[in-house]
């Protein structure tokens, strides 16, 4: 436990660094996964292929994405940017099925109402289509969030990792307390992460909690 | 860039020998094959009792749901420190550990995902609890269970290219050497070689799900029927995948 004390800088910094680099292309994932996701389910041949290509991409190993981007980028190899491309591009495989899942489970019905009452395009599908879609985007979103968090520390291998360059300076040292506090610290993570998520959807879908209201009033 | 990995590829000298791309390609896939026997070894008769008999579904999900937040990289060297560098076992380990989760979570899940009124019927025609399992929940759970291998095969393959950071051969060798000469065409021959290796298995196993799984299944059955018209009418029959 004195190295824990002893490194309290370091951990910060790299629950920090840990943090960053699977955050940001969770946001990111989401702002490009919802447009696209639209026009998918607009122009429905669209759909398809594009599940397929996400299948694809989300299914090529983390570390083998890393070493990829800088040649197509033109990026650094020990470049941040490529860990936040790679898991962006996860991001985006993953929840594009979601966001087409989530826009279809829009009744019809519903959405000619929105028409009927005189709503636009835009205005339906802000305040009526991406509501009713929250439970299954928030599924998939869920599901990248702790993949990201756990992918980050493979980028440890090439010099980036967050608490990835935990394991890997525990493992040069033959030290194990690094490798446990690291552990821990990404278990954590992810729980805290999935819990925001989930609290998150709970505000922005008032109208799930209804029946409990109901129920107890 | 890409020029330096195909100069790479095309060098006589790369291809021969026991650290020939060849023979390492062939190392990535014992490696994969041996884990990923293992892992199903143990998790797909754990998955099919617990899918069965109802019982320690708790477990099943949890053991996804955890393994999921687990960062591999860690747990390989988790293990590895703890079994004291002592070669590839360690390494065996920690990919059997990580094939375990989606083999089991989804084969549960296909399981117990079976109509039960289906799973009466099969009784109901005098079917004992074995053939209830290998006749009818086995064939409707396939697709998924098939999944899970296939999901469990990509986390294994992916971390054996890690496990070239703790010495492992494989593909890997060619990422970590290469970054330790700072000879990037050689670490982008390894990680395109991955990622190859990973596209192949993938189209594998969705040829395989295509041989294996019942037609009554898949809703490519037809059944069709004369009219007087002599035109066939067709009627497709109902998807029961029991998902």
């Amino acid at each position: 436990m004195t190295w824990v004390g002893d490194n309290l800088d370091l951990i910060w910094s790299q629950l920090r660094e840990h943090v960053f680099l699977a955050i940001v292309p969770v946001l990111l994932g989401l702002l490009i996964a919802l447009p696209l996701g639209y026009v998918a389910t607009r122009y429905g041949w669209l759909a398809n292929p594009l599940t397929a290509l996400g299948g694809v991409l989300y299914s090529l190993p983390s570390i083998a994405l890393f070493i990829l981007l800088p040649a197509i980028l033109g990026t650094q190899v020990l470049s941040p940017v490529n860990i936040i491309v790679a898991l962006t591009v996860y991001t985006v495989s993953l929840l594009i099925r979601n966001v087409i899942d989530g826009l279809r489970s829009v009744a019809p019905e519903v959405r000619q109402s929105a028409v009927a009452v005189g709503y636009g395009t835009l205005r339906r599908v802000m305040t009526v289509d991406l509501p009713i879609a929250v439970p299954v985007i928030f599924a998939g979103l869920r599901v990248v969030t702790v993949a990201n968090i756990s992918i980050v520390s493979v980028g440890a291998i090439i010099g980036i990792g967050g608490l990835g360059e935990l394991f890997t300076e525990g493992f040069q040292k033959d030290f194990l307390t690094p490798v446990v506090v690291g552990i821990v610290l990404s278990v954590a993570l992810a729980l805290v992460a999935d819990l925001i998520i989930v609290t998150i959807q709970w505000l922005l879908t008032p109208w799930a909690r209804v029946s409990y209201a109901v129920k107890a009033a | 860039m890409f020029q330096g990995m195909l100069d790479f590829l095309t060098d006589p000298a790369n291809w021969s020998g026991a650290e020939g791309i060849g023979n390492r390609i062939l190392q990535h896939l014992w490696y994969t094959a041996l884990a990923l026997g293992i892992a199903t070894a143990i998790a797909l008769p754990v998955g099919l009792l617990i899918g069965h008999t109802r019982r320690g579904a708790f477990l099943a999900i949890n053991v996804g749901n955890a393994a999921r937040a687990l960062p591999t990289l860690g747990l390989l060297m988790l293990i590895v420190l703890l079994m004291g560098r002592i070669g590839f076992l360690p390494v065996l380990i920690a990919l059997v550990v990580l094939g375990i989760p989606p083999i089991l979570t989804s084969t549960y899940a296909g399981i117990s995902g079976v109509d039960p009124s289906t799973v009466d019927a099969a009784r109901g025609m005098g079917m004992t609890e074995g053939e209830v399992l290998r006749k009818v929940e086995i064939p409707i759970a396939l697709p998924l269970i098939i999944s899970g291998v296939r999901t469990a095969t990509l986390y294994i393959v992916s971390t054996a290219t890690i496990a070239a950071y703790v010495a492992l051969g494989g593909l890997g060798r060619y990422v970590v050497d290469g970054l330790a000469l700072r000879d990037f065409p050689q670490m982008l021959t390894g990680a395109m070689l991955v990622a190859l290796l990973v596209i192949v298995l993938d189209l594998f196993f969705a040829l395989l799900a295509r041989l294996t799984v019942s037609d009554g299944l898949t809703g490519r059955v037809r059944t069709g029927r004369r009219t007087t018209t002599g035109r066939t009418t067709e009627t497709t029959t109902p998807v029961e995948a029991g998902i």
